[in-house]
């Protein structure tokens, strides 16, 4: 753990015990930039010349490099998945709740490594970098990327970090795609996989989704065919509303319900609730105004993406999603691209994920089984939609828990 | 180890193949793998028993039986076990099928209904038998399919199934020659060794 021992005078001297203090907080976590200069061949057939990953790990790596996990983070997320840059950090990593020691991911046992996709926009190479061929942002030339070009920059990092095999390679959604490709492209590099709340490859509704957001922001005015920054601007609306619509996507109607109805009512509760109806301001304005409370989140939603999220960044991350479908290299059958390999997997699906139904978690395990893999699957009942896999679960943790818990006796016992 | 199990164990082959249907909590999955080396996969329904599963290291697959086997590859294991839940199933025929459409082999344990003492209870008392052993009442017992060793016989027959071995045992699992010779009237517990014909 980097902990600044000033920064953890500070936070020790303030009156109000932090959560950066918690015992099962990484603490306070310095990013850290690795430079690639061997030139990165995309699937796309372009290639990057050379590239920057922003990382952060959490953990120590133990003598014989074994008990590595890596973090493959989903369409928004980043390297920062646990503990806090600052003590004045409002909000941990997006994987706070179960990365660190003693949680699932536990950081005393593994070294866990987290890292910002290329194409992205938080400190690895993407379309907000300079361009070294003109000087100025990438912009729309930065190449398509894809999950597998994603996961060969993995491979690249794992070398640089001397690490063999992967403990564990986990991700949630898109991440969980990301995981699916360790175990194709490079199934002797991985001892298990945990893949949460994912699919084999997007459906033609997924693909619609993705197509709103895309178009929502490329018709933008301020979007200047992509060089924005040229021009000093960045298409705030197109953001907005691809976001917008992104997060009803992840939500279900009953989260929805209980989010926005009866001022928090339960969610047993919500049938006979007012629907998540609650209005902002006690009467409806009988105008174009924001009445209800569940239009207000989506602005301020919407509103807080559009200034932190680069709108290349976003075309780049949706286009990787429409893309993944590994099966196409073996004659459609998925089966055949996990016939290499040990790795042991974990799938985890939630009952009112409709961006990634269970349905689809269940394809993966058929696959799977017909491919003679180790599978085990949990299905759990939750009510927050998509979003679920970023949420303690108590079942989905503990599960995750007792999968890595087997995973690390199992490497120490390799290990005598 | 229990007894029944003792005798499941001796039928499955070191290293081979083994889906548990009902798998509970792992404990029969987890002493195959030790003690016999299988590669095994069990389904459940039960949260709790899932995570203990997971904790045991034993893959499982939350999975209902009445959806049937259908994301099974055919001849995918040597051995499906059904150990205690053929009786809780909608359609335990099709089950059966499936069983063996997966698994070259396939073992059942049941509850014999047959049994003296449910005759009895049923005889004398003229309502559904209630028991220790079958403690649920007639309207909320998971149990919905009780069959009896003749009639589990008849089913075999009727789908030329090969019975490879039978055995039925009392609630301490302990066979004894009287069982052995009237299954039906004294067995409390029938296991079944089966196999396409």
């Amino acid at each position: 753990m980097a902990i600044d021992s000033t920064q953890l005078e500070e936070t020790q001297t303030s009156a109000i015990r932090s959560p950066i203090d918690a015992p099962d907080s990484v603490g306070i976590i310095t990013p850290r930039s690795y430079h690639f200069d061997e030139p990165l061949q995309l699937r796309s057939g372009k290639t990057l010349p050379s590239y920057d990953l922003m990382v952060e790990t959490y953990g120590e790596l133990n003598a014989r490099r074994s008990n590595a996990i890596l973090i493959c983070h989903a369409l928004s997320g980043d390297h920062h998945a646990a503990g806090y840059h600052s003590a004045n950090d409002s909000k941990p990593g997006w994987w706070d709740s179960a990365i660190g020691p003693g949680k699932a991911i536990d950081t005393t046992k593994f070294f866990v490594v987290a890292l910002n996709n290329l194409g992205g926009c938080a400190g690895s190479t993407g379309p907000t970098s300079i361009n070294p061929e003109t000087g100025k942002p990438y912009g729309p030339d930065f190449p398509v990327v894809t999950v597998r070009d994603w996961v060969k920059s993995q491979l690249h990092l794992m070398d640089r970090l001397g690490i063999q095999k992967w403990a564990a390679v986990i991700g949630g959604s898109l991440g969980g795609m990301q995981v699916q490709r360790w175990a194709i492209s490079y199934p002797d590099r991985v001892a298990n996989a945990v893949c949460i709340a994912s699919a084999p490859k997007l459906s033609a509704q997924n693909i619609a989704f993705n197509e709103v957001a895309r178009y929502s922001i490329t018709s933008d005015p301020n979007f200047h065919a992509g060089r924005y920054l040229e021009h000093n601007t960045y298409p705030k609306h197109g953001l907005m509303l691809a976001r917008m619509v992104g997060h009803i996507t992840y939500l279900s109607d009953s989260a929805m319900r209980a989010k926005f109805g009866n001022a928090g009512s339960q969610l047993e509760n919500t049938t006979r609730g007012n629907l998540g109806r609650d209005l902002r301001s006690g009467t409806l304005s009988f105008g174009l105004n924001v009445d209800f409370e569940v239009e207000s989140y989506l602005h301020y939603q919407g509103e807080r993406f559009s200034s932190n999220f680069d709108a290349n960044s976003y075309l780049l991350m949706t286009k990787a999603l429409d893309y993944f479908d590994p099966s196409v290299d073996y004659g459609n059958d998925l089966s055949k691209a996990f016939a290499e390999g040990d790795c042991k997997f974990l799938l985890v699906s939630f009952s009112t994920d409709w961006r990634f139904p269970p349905e689809r978690s269940r394809e993966l395990v058929e696959t799977l089984l017909k491919a003679g893999r180790e599978v085990t699957y949990l299905e759990v009942d939750a009510d927050q939609g998509h979003d679920a896999f970023l949420m303690p679960i108590p079942r989905y943790i503990n599960a995750m828990r007792g999968f890595l818990d087997n995973a690390y006796k199992e490497l120490v016992t390799d290990a005598s | 180890m229990r007894p029944d199990q003792e005798i499941i164990q001796r039928w499955i082959e070191p290293d081979s193949r083994v889906l548990d249907l009902g798998c509970g909590d792992g404990s029969l999955l987890a002493n195959l793998k030790q003690t016999k080396g299988v590669k095994g996969t069990g389904l459940e329904i039960d949260g709790d028993k899932i995570q203990s599963c997971v904790e045991r290291g034993i893959n499982v697959i939350e999975q209902n039986l009445d959806a049937g086997l259908w994301n099974f590859q055919s001849d995918s294991f040597d051995t499906v076990l059904l150990a205690q839940t053929l009786q809780a199933l909608s359609h335990p025929d099709q089950l059966i099928d499936e069983m063996l459409r997966v698994g070259r082999r396939g073992i059942v344990t049941f509850p014999n209904f047959g049994n003296w003492k449910s005759r009895l209870y049923l005889s004398s008392k003229g309502r559904m038998p209630v028991s220790k052993f079958m403690p649920h009442a007639w309207y909320d017992t998971p149990n919905i399919h009780f069959c009896t060793v003749r009639d589990f016989d008849a089913l075999c027959e009727e789908k030329n199934i090969r019975i490879l071995e039978r055995t039925v045992v009392d609630l301490k699992h302990e066979g004894s020659l009287s069982m052995r010779l009237l299954p039906n009237l004294l067995g409390e517990i029938a296991i079944y060794h089966i196999a396409r014909s």
